[in-house]
């Protein structure tokens, strides 16, 4: 037997919960310079399967947040981001994406205005280069915080409203992509209604020193378990999420990507300063040579990151860059940049791993409908 | 009938010159929920150590190493429809494949219950 997982050969930084996750049954793995947990005991299946019914809960301590605040806030980080950043309101929270010269996407993140500033989440595994890039290119009246005094829990599921709002009265009335300030026993938090599974689901950022009996309080009630890193990458897959440095990286762009919802402010995209702006309003009209798509594979073979797309005559013309077995669906699925003559939902096309041929389908994503709460509260 | 295990965490048991493949109750464990399992065809012929059968997790896919040298004689067909059979019975039901051994000799290298239960124990 062989592993083929890659693990990290640097050594692992802890987080706040580490010895919680232990505790809990954990496996613990390095991912993104974090020593963090994979899965717990009841394994990755039916973890995945419990957010989808009840309520998980993920420890994304890993993830880098940080606070922007100074004058001019708004349009120096949009020199940075295509989104509308003066458009963001209070409290709500808007996908963007960082952008290179060239229009390739150096990561993809979460913008959040708070009263004084703007709160943003990114990639754990790119966030000390996000640091330099945002230090480097925003102007010196512009104060960047790291709140690494801070740990990120999320709550997903269909009966994650219920469940925390036991705990923190008053965080029904958030809708998908809001947040608010609450508390809880003298602990003040910041939660969103957001998530990464494509359920209805929390963010919650607060003091780490507090994380760990916040969780406890959490996994307190039956609707909760806490749900690991392998369930967290299964659960983004089936709902079209891509993952940064796998789905999305520097040589792709918001266009290649299908993230064009990530350049749809008209503002914007009439004054075209952001990075990258000429080729990517260009692709946006043209179309760019690729395109990242969802694949639903024939059989039950996982097809994975690096299997080569091959075109009717067999050469490869495309890679898959995340791809598994979808507990939901109880199929294979991935997802892949083809060339746009291939892109269209319902093309077969043929994928190469280790020297087999598999058979696959381009599929609309989200592979399993999102459940966001968009309107009312509830 | 005697038991061998493998260092990779297979297990072979011989009845006369016909070996049955598994991996054990641990290898099933490390690997977490099975949902794909390929096993070889009748009268591929293995080199000891040769890549002889993959198990595919949710998470990553693993390559089984054949633990003797031989032909096989089935894989098993059970594995097709339910690979989930492998967590359940790894080292029963969740067989993977039969060979005819080619060289018996072989077995002398590989654990005995008893050695392998003291090898999983140090990792």
């Amino acid at each position: 037997m062989s592993d083929e997982t890659d693990l990290d050969p640097t050594e692992p930084q802890i987080l706040p919960l580490d010895a919680w996750h232990r505790a809990k049954g954990a496996r613990m793995v390095p991912f993104a310079g974090y020593t963090m947990p994979v899965q717990y005991e009841d394994g990755i299946m039916a973890e995945h399967l419990w957010v989808r019914e009840s309520a998980g809960l993920f420890d994304v301590s890993h993830m880098g947040q940080l606070f922007l605040s100074g004058d001019g806030l708004d349009d120096a980080l949009e020199a940075l981001v295509p989104a509308d950043v003066r458009g963001v309101k209070p409290f709500a929270q808007k996908y963007s994406l960082l952008l290179a010269e060239n229009g390739g996407i150096l990561d993809d993140l979460m913008i959040t205005r708070w009263e004084d500033g703007l709160y943003m989440v990114v990639n754990g595994a790119v966030k000390y280069d996000d640091i330099g890039h945002l230090r480097d290119h925003l102007p010196d009246a512009i104060t960047l915080n790291q709140m690494d005094d801070h740990a990120l829990l999320a709550l997903q599921g269909p009966k994650a409203a219920a469940v925390l709002a036991r705990l923190v009265p008053g965080i029904e009335a958030l809708v998908f992509m809001t947040g608010g300030r609450f508390e809880w026993n003298g602990v003040p938090l910041w939660i969103s209604r957001s998530g990464y599974t494509g359920e209805d689901g929390f963010e919650i950022s607060l003091p780490a020193e507090h994380a760990q009996a916040f969780a406890d309080a959490l996994v307190a009630e039956p609707d909760v378990k806490p749900i690991g890193l392998g369930a967290r990458d299964s659960l983004r897959l089936e709902a079209g999420l891509p993952l940064y440095g796998h789905d999305l990286d520097e040589e792709t762009t918001p266009v290649m990507a299908d993230l064009g919802f990530a350049v749809a402010s008209k503002r914007r995209r009439e004054e075209a300063n952001f990075p990258g702006a000429a080729r990517i309003l260009i692709e946006r009209e043209q179309g760019a040579i690729v395109k990242r798509v969802g694949l639903r594979v024939d059989g039950r073979q996982p097809v994975r990151e690096g299997a080569a797309v091959l075109d009717a005559d067999g050469s490869e013309v495309g890679k898959v860059t995340s791809g598994g077995f979808a507990p939901t669906l109880g199929t294979p699925i991935a997802m892949a940049y083809v060339p746009l003559a291939l892109a269209a939902h319902g093309t077969r096309i043929q994928l190469t791993q280790r020297g087999k041929v598999h058979e696959a389908t381009v599929t609309q994503m989200p592979f399993v409908p999102h459940r966001y709460v968009r309107s009312g509260g509830k | 009938m005697s038991r061998y295990f493998t260092e990779d965490h297979e297990w072979v048991d011989v009845d006369g010159d016909t070996g049955t493949v598994g991996i054990t109750d641990y290898a099933q464990g490390q690997l977490g929920d099975i949902v794909f399992v390929d096993v070889p065809d009748e009268g591929k012929t293995f080199a000891k150590g040769d890549d002889a059968a993959v198990v595919e997790s949710v998470k990553a896919a693993s390559d089984i190493y054949a633990p003797v040298s031989g032909s096989v004689i089935e894989g098993n067909a059970a594995l097709g429809d339910t690979p989930g059979l492998v967590n359940e019975d790894a080292e029963g039901e969740g067989w993977m494949f039969r060979l005819t051994l080619s060289d018996p000799g072989e077995l002398d290298g590989l654990m005995d219950e008893a050695a392998y239960e003291a090898f999983v124990a140090k990792l």
